[in-house]
């Protein structure tokens, strides 16, 4: 019955619904929230069979006790027990929370799922309004009522819950929205099915997750505001206990005895936490499948200490030997070996899943996630990047080995200029000083063929096209004239005729520059247009390698053919178009 | 933490970020291509505050509103609740005269608009004082609270947040388990055992009272010390967890591969480009945390016995002393308007992408 979830764009699949209960019991966190919440409201209420004492009754001879064998908790000033008075006193404070997120969720659920589900008119005014209500002080607002109704607190509580309603319509409206682009609404809205219906068999059930985090949240806050209250001494009149007063007269009597302040504080603060723990967790299940961490591990598998031995500029520029690379353990790549010569242009080819990007990545150490390296050499001019240091690493990105991006949309800091970005690129790679890096910055512009530098360094990423973002992203490879560029396909989230622009560039660079270039690619058409050589790689191995001629006009391996004949067949090879 | 942080809480929770977002498409941030180049920023800017300035009308007309209206609905007589039970009829009778409660309340609202605009809120019933003078002098005791947990949960809250971000899963734990604690802990709570601990045990610090800045700067932040840091803890595990998460989103995205790529060190790409494109949904989260923070003033300015406008909040509920109360929750919410506004230009200076003109 339960879709959890938390924002507006989750909702969960309805065959993962069944299973959440069980789920929820398997947290031992949530768990243990959900038992001592149930033993707290539980001894509250039967407080009247449970309690050691008469929470009212003075024992003067008693005052100010620690804990001890009579009273398990001390005694207050008057010498009443302070078990006994936080047992009584849940029940005002349960009560007082209860109304409020009763209120709160009687008003906000109808006018969230309704305001998500309608739209228009009457969603925006709803939205207009929860605007509005999130940007008043709450508590200020509950004093002005507190002013005029008096002692009237039943009021007050229900106003407290209505000042909660606003973002929790927002929640659910979110939610409602999500489930009603939906196939399944569609399909019943346009079989008829009267809205109403709709809303009570598809929409409601499906934010029950969403609404479930956000009663606990309102749970945990009228908590803490009607204890605030009571604090304020707007509740519970003495002598009568309730959680909030309890604090504040257990700060009379700080000096004689603290125990009374960690006592009543405690519970309360128990109390809550429980609540958040029981949403947190509704909240995790529902978007555990795609929160991974984002973190960036670092290849330490085999840090031998061997020396970097001198650059040696005779050699290939790259080979790669035996390259092994798992996630998490499990093998993604495996024994791959790649040569690169100096000047020449390597084509990486496959289809997604491949190992071609990964492979591509580790060449520069940036593996994702819980990449690692299992076995293998790669040396960059005869060193092997494998044995280097993080810093030695990092020295040698930008200057030795050059990366561009698939996406260039969002390969460029969002929040600086062109200028800046190039700039800071050539004053991190030459050490030049600002003028100087802005000059070069310019130029590097000009040598990738931008027509307007002087204007296009004072634009910000989202003002440029997305080939204009890949030539930008070009010049930044291109700053400290490096001897590898690798370029993890590097036209595809590109139109075609921008396509063509890319890699005429690329081989024009190539040729001006003397760079060698590793391509990933799934495309036959830029491994015609710029490969000298190239491997095919599938399920992580390379399974056929060779020059660019052989393998397409004489492919030896089966897969390697009918990934050609395909390309073939899905269109008159781009290859004759570019190919000058 | 009560009134404070939890709201915000709530309201970061909800996704009222996204909220704001909507607002500022409203005003203009529509994403352009090539075709928009130089950005008029200037004319951009003020046309930004000032579309934010006129939202900004309803909500101090509801604000202001909100007693009139109250008093209307409300069941009872407000003359009989605030003289008392045993009060004589004739004397109530007097008090709805002078306080204008036998005409409509669109009538009274009306009139004291207009002396309001004028700057004169009329005067509190129990001390006869004007109302608009007991705001100037206790505001900015409220406002140096509010400002300085403000500054306070930014800092901490941001570098937190930022460590926990880049550290993994222990870092990532231990905020979580703060930020429970922080959520759960009321603030008068908390404000009451640090007095225990710094002013009671080891003496260091006074454990109330407010000394104003004209008297003595070195005593006026020492009188600041215990209530700010009371009421920032809890916000500055809600800032740390929206941080975090900001942070990882950012550090995620591709330009941030791309960096690494370019030879840049972890450091600098944390700090520098990592920060500064996580600081929008920051900056955007200490807005709505700042509405929370205002209101736990109220109980924490009672904790420690400062002449604030949180104290005099309480003292005019229970006195039922209605021009006070209202002058005070309209205060607060012309706050609440200004620091929208500031958090408005702020995000509009960060993103270059809101910045442009429609």
């Amino acid at each position: 019955m339960i879709a959890p979830d938390s924002t507006a764009a989750l909702v969960t699949p309805s065959r993962r619904q069944a299973s959440f209960g069980r789920r929820l019991l398997r947290r031992p966190a949530a768990v243990t929230a959900l038992v001592v919440l149930a033993v707290i409201v539980f001894v509250t209420f039967a407080a009247g069979w449970l309690a050691p004492y008469d929470p009212l009754a003075n024992d003067l001879a008693a005052s100010l006790q620690g804990p001890s064998a009579q009273h398990l908790l001390g005694t207050d000033q008057l010498g009443r027990d302070v078990l006994s008075r936080l047992m009584y006193g849940g029940q005002p404070s349960v009560t007082a929370s209860l109304v409020v997120v009763v209120v709160a969720l009687l008003v906000s659920i109808p006018v969230g799922v309704v305001s998500g589900f309608v739209g228009g008119r009457f969603d925006q005014i709803c939205m207009r309004i929860v605007d509005l209500a999130q940007s008043l002080p709450v508590m200020v607002i509950i004093l002005v009522v507190l002013a005029v109704v008096g002692e009237q607190f039943l009021l007050a509580y229900t106003a407290l819950g209505l000042l909660m309603v606003a973002p929790v319509v927002r929640n659910v409206r979110g939610s409602a929205i999500a489930v009603r682009h939906e196939l399944f609404v569609d399909a019943a809205r346009a079989s008829g099915v009267r809205p109403l219906v709709i809303v009570f068999r598809h929409i409601v059930p499906r934010t029950t997750g969403p609404i479930l985090v956000q009663a606990t949240i309102v749970a945990s806050m009228s908590l803490l505001f009607t204890a605030g209250l009571a604090y304020l001494g707007f509740g519970v009149q003495p002598p009568n206990p309730s959680w909030g007063s309890m604090v504040a007269e257990a700060a009379t009597v700080l000096r004689a005895n603290p125990w009374m302040l960690v006592a009543s504080g405690g519970l309360l603060g128990v109390t809550i936490a429980c609540f958040s723990i029981i949403g947190d967790t509704i909240r995790d299940l529902s978007v555990e499948a795609w929160a991974q961490p984002v973190r960036q591990r670092r290849r330490g598998a085999r840090r031998t200490a061997r020396t970097p031995q001198a650059a040696d500029t005779s050699v290939d520029v790259l080979q790669v030997k035996g390259l092994s690379i798992a996630y998490g353990g499990r093998g993604a790549v495996f024994d791959v070996d790649l040569t690169v010569p100096a000047g020449t242009v390597l084509g990486i080819v496959g289809e997604s899943g491949s190992g071609k990007t990964t492979v591509a990545r580790a060449i520069l150490g940036l593996l994702r996630g819980s990449g690692e390296v299992s076995g293998g050499e790669i040396l960059f001019r005869g060193t092997d990047l494998l044995t280097l240091t993080d810093r030695e690493l990092r020295r040698l990105r930008g200057t030795g080995i050059a990366y561009i991006s698939q996406e260039p949309m969002v390969a460029l800091d969002p929040t600086r200029r062109i200028g800046t970005t190039l700039s800071d690129s050539v004053r991190l790679h030459r050490g030049s000083p600002r003028p100087e890096a802005r000059r070069r910055a310019l130029e590097l512009l000009r040598l990738v063929q931008i027509a307007d530098p002087e204007r296009v360094m004072k634009l910000y990423p989202h003002q440029i096209s997305g080939g204009m973002a890949q030539r930008v992203s070009i010049a930044r490879a291109l700053v400290a004239d490096p001897a590898l560029l690798i370029a993890d396909e590097p036209t595809t989230a590109l139109d075609v005729t921008v396509q063509a622009e890319i890699l005429d560039l690329l081989r024009d660079l190539r040729e001006r520059l003397g760079m060698s270039i590793v391509i990933v690619t799934h495309d036959w058409g830029v491994v015609a247009d710029l490969c000298d050589s190239a491997v095919v790689m599938r399920h992580g191995r390379v399974v056929e390698e060779g020059p660019f001629e052989q393998l397409f006009y004489q492919p030896q391996h089966e897969y390697t053919a009918s990934l050609i004949n395909r390309a073939r067949e899905l269109a008159e090879l781009p290859t004759e178009r570019v190919v000058s | 933490m009560t009134g404070g942080a939890p709201v915000a809480h709530m309201v970061i929770a909800s996704g009222a970020v996204v909220g704001r977002v909507a607002i500022t498409d409203d005003v203009g941030c529509e994403e352009r291509r090539e075709d928009s180049p130089e950005r008029p920023s200037g004319a951009a800017m003020l046309r930004l505050a000032l579309t934010r300035l006129a939202w900004a009308i309803p909500l101090l007309l509801a604000a202001s509103m909100i007693t009139f209206v109250l008093v209307a609905l409300a069941p009872g007589d407000a003359a009989r609740t605030i003289l008392g039970p045993y009060a004589p009829q004739a004397q109530v009778d007097a008090l709805r005269e002078t306080l204008g409660l036998n005409e409509p309340w669109y009538v009274q609202y009306a009139a004291w608009l207009a002396s309001a605009l004028q700057g004169d809120l009329g005067s509190s019933l129990l001390t006869s004082q004007p109302v608009t003078d007991l705001i100037v002098n206790r505001l900015p005791v409220t406002l140096a609270l509010a400002v300085g947990a403000t500054i306070v949960c930014a800092l901490v809250g941001v570098a937190l947040g930022t460590f926990s971000a880049t550290r993994g899963r222990i870092g990532s734990g231990l905020v979580d388990f703060v930020a429970v604690l922080g959520i759960a802990v009321p603030n008068f709570w908390i404000g009451i055992v640090l007095v225990a601990v710094f002013a009671v045990w080891l003496g260091v610090l006074p454990a109330t009272g407010y000394v104003p800045i004209s008297n003595s700067v070195p005593l006026w932040a020492r009188s600041l010390v215990l209530p700010v840091v009371t009421l920032a803890i809890g916000g500055v595990t809600l800032i740390a967890k929206q941080t975090r998460d900001a942070m990882r989103e950012t550090l995620g995205r591709d330009f941030i591969d791309s960096l690494r790529a370019d030879g840049w060190s972890e450091g600098r790409i944390v700090w520098r480009h990592g920060l500064r494109n996580a600081a929008i949904p920051i900056v955007t989260g200490i807005g709505v945390f700042f509405t929370g923070l205002l209101g736990g003033t109220v109980l924490v300015e009672n904790v420690f016995a400062m002449p604030g406008l949180g104290g005099a909040a309480v003292g005019a509920a229970v006195g039922h002393d209605l021009p006070l109360i209202q002058g005070i929750a309209l205060t607060y919410c012309v706050i609440v308007v200004i620091v929208n506004l500031i958090v408005d230009l702020l995000y509009a200076g960060l993103d270059p992408k809101a910045r442009i003109a429609r």
